[in-house]
């Protein structure tokens, strides 16, 4: 059941008519208990009336008997069903067992065959309960009783009385349930419809101040998601405006180095302009791969897909790759493993972050090397983390630049080589998604980046 | 014309230098705030391209002082951001004009030219001093509506002399617009090229006052 406002209805509906059926059951039991108590009162009360009648001789026992079933006013009943009249009827016997008399409504065989009390009998398929009372004085046995099934009948009577109309108000308790459960959550509605009427970019908050109580962390929760939501999408909107600016600038050395060549009658010159624009394609799709880098790791934030990650294999992984850019750099790679009594490194985390780490730093190694130059890769093991050193035989940047080195499109005020100035930043935002660190280190024999991955 | 370019991209640096060098333009180049204003301290340009991002700073920084030590050289500014903030604010800090990046070489000129120009305070493209007349923007020159055939190097020398008409230009000042830094400057160039031109144009075009430089003659 997915819709609140169905679900408020059956639920109010139905612990409306449980409430109801248990008080009717509650009334049934109580009214019927109230009944036999009052109408055994006064089957009692007739026959001592009866026996007492004719004790004192003033009146004689059929009369007697007949005054008994008269002491009832029958008028309210009739009215009611028509068949309350004749309710009691009376039977005096003699102690031999001969009937001296009985009512007009009393049948000619005996009520019952006890003395005293209570009981309950059947005659000629109708049910009667007596009461007896013998007087010795005059050796009689007076009994007094009524149909058992008009007394049912009455308390049936009652009952109906109270469901009937229950009953047939129950259509309009349904539609005033439904009605006031929809008036309840028409604020809801309310907030709905204002959410459905926005566009895509209209993400201020919802005003929780004027919705309801309960619905309020709702809108809170809702709120926080659409400041999270706008800020990524600021982020997103603030980044792509600086990468096309970015890569404006490639795009206007390739225009300008191609109408030199399309212009130029100097096949030197022409040679020099489509060389320098190889070149710059190189670049500018190097930028642009490590934007889509930039992007993924931005999107990895919520996939936290942790696998086992082999550093030493990944490194001779990304040594092979760099194969080319090594070669044009005249540069040798060496990877240090540790020790083979040590365990192997691996750690756990987003493989496609780790290879973003570690490639990045080595092509940042790999490019300021001097020609002929090493690049060293040391991995070991500390106690909870894995450590990665990259290091060259390049100057590094300069110590005062460190805390902006990892800013996107930074390059360095004296920039050596052409970078895109992403490179550390995608190291540094994929190491904190992992949970490591980025640190760089001047020795006198060049420079190092160490990258720590938590195992 | 002697110009400077301030850009940090290697590549789209060296297009400018030669692509302007094959307009008529003599370039020199650098790649950062403190060469440029070192290279502005130390030598005149008729024009200054600067970009507006450079590794070391903003290029308006570098426009901001060279209007307050009240340099008048014209500047053209060249980015990426191309908003209309960014325009307007670079206009207003003192540049002459404003190109998007990534733009096309003749604009370029085109633009360098008008703004240089303004900066003598002539509405028309064409130079002209009496019979000849030079087209700028097509490295061209006439006389008498005859075109002449000018080599780079004499057409740079006579541009100098009829943007200024009347003025003397000392032989370093026509090198300076000869020659880039890190070109070699041939002694007697200059001597070589204004005879030349003499050729070409009458001897009585343009006269050289002696221990100061050439100029063009006014009387005929």
């Amino acid at each position: 059941m997915n819709s609140i406002r169905v679900r408020l209805f059956a639920i109010l509906l139905a612990t409306t008519g449980t409430v109801w059926l248990f008080a009717a059951v509650w009334i049934y039991a109580s009214t019927q208990a109230e009944v036999e108590r009052v109408l055994d009162a006064r089957l009692m009360e007739a026959a001592r009336m009866v026996s007492s009648l004719i004790t004192d001789h003033q009146i004689d026992p059929a009369a007697a008997a007949s005054a008994a079933t008269a002491s009832v006013p029958p008028a309210p009943f009739e009215q009611a069903g028509g068949s309350y009249s004749r309710q009691l009827s009376c039977q005096i016997w003699s102690l031999q067992g001969s009937l001296v008399s009985r009512s007009e409504s009393a049948p000619a065989t005996s009520l019952a065959s006890h003395t005293n009390g209570f009981e309950e009998t059947e005659i000629d398929g109708e049910r009667w309960r007596v009461y007896a009372v013998v007087n010795p004085s005059l050796g009689v046995r007076v009994l007094v009783g009524d149909s058992l099934e008009i007394r049912e009948r009455l308390i049936g009577d009652v009952i109906k009385g109270l469901l009937v109309p229950g009953i047939a108000i129950l259509p309009v308790l349904a539609a005033l349930i439904w009605l006031s459960v929809g008036g309840g959550l028409a604020p809801l509605t309310r907030i709905a419809e204002g959410l459905a009427s926005r566009s895509a970019s209209e993400l201020h908050p919802v005003d929780a101040g004027s919705a309801p109580r309960e619905v309020r962390p709702v809108i809170r929760a809702l709120n926080s998601l659409f400041g999270r939501v706008a800020d990524a999408r600021d982020r997103e909107r603030s980044f792509t405006a600086y990468a096309a600016h970015e890569l404006k600038t490639p795009l206007a050395g390739l225009k300008t180095q191609a109408q030199i060549a399309l212009r130029t009658d100097d096949p030197a010159v022409q040679r020099d302009a489509l060389a320098r624009i190889s070149t710059s394609v190189d670049r500018t799709s190097r930028m642009v791969r490590q934007l889509i880098d930039l992007a993924a790791v931005d999107a990895s934030q919520d996939v936290p897909s942790a696998e086992s990650v082999d550093i030493a294999a990944l490194v001779g992984e990304i040594a092979s790759e760099l194969e080319t850019l090594l070669t044009a750099n005249n540069v040798r790679v060496a990877v240090e493993l540790p020790n083979q009594t040590q365990q192997q490194p691996l750690i756990q985390g987003n493989r496609i972050l780790v290879r973003l780490v570690i490639r990045n730093l080595m092509e940042n190694a790999v490019q300021h090397s001097p020609s002929g130059g090493e690049v060293r890769c040391l991995i070991h093991l500390r106690e909870s983390e894995a450590v990665v050193d990259i290091l060259d035989q390049g100057a590094g940047f300069p110590v005062a630049e460190e805390n902006r080195v990892t800013e996107r499109f930074f390059r360095g005020s004296k920039p050596q080589g052409q970078g895109s100035g992403l490179g550390l930043s995608i190291v540094q935002m994929a190491l904190d998604r992992l949970g490591g660190s980025l640190a760089f280190e001047r020795g006198g024999r060049g420079f190092a980046a160490r990258a720590s991955f938590p195992l | 014309m002697r110009l400077l370019v301030v850009e940090d991209d290697e590549i789209l640096l060296d297009g400018l230098k030669v692509g302007l060098q094959m307009c008529g333009f003599t370039v020199d180049a650098v790649t950062s705030i403190a060469d440029a204003d070192a290279a502005i301290k130390a030598d005149r340009f008729d024009a200054v391209i600067l970009d507006l991002m450079l590794p070391d700073g903003s290029g308006l920084d570098v426009l901001a002082r060279m209007r307050r030590s009240g340099d008048r050289t014209p500047v053209l500014l060249l980015t990426a951001k191309d908003e209309v903030a960014d325009r307007i604010g670079g206009l207003d800090s003192g540049a002459d004009d404003y190109l998007g990046k990534p733009f096309d070489l003749d604009e370029v000129g085109a633009r360098l030219r008008a703004i240089v120009r303004r900066g003598h305070g002539r509405a028309k493209g064409l130079l002209e001093w009496k019979d000849v007349s030079l087209d700028p923007a097509r490295m061209s020159a006439s006389r008498s509506g005859t075109a002449i055939s000018l080599s780079r190097r004499e057409f740079v020398i006579l541009q100098a002399l009829m943007e200024a008409p009347g003025v003397i230009l000392s032989r370093s000042t026509l090198e300076e617009k000869l020659y880039g830094w890190q070109e070699e400057i041939e002694s007697n160039t200059v001597e070589v090229h204004v005879h030349k031109l003499r050729t070409k144009l009458g001897t009585s075009f343009i006269e050289t006052v002696r221990g100061a430089g050439y100029r063009l003659r006014a009387s005929p």
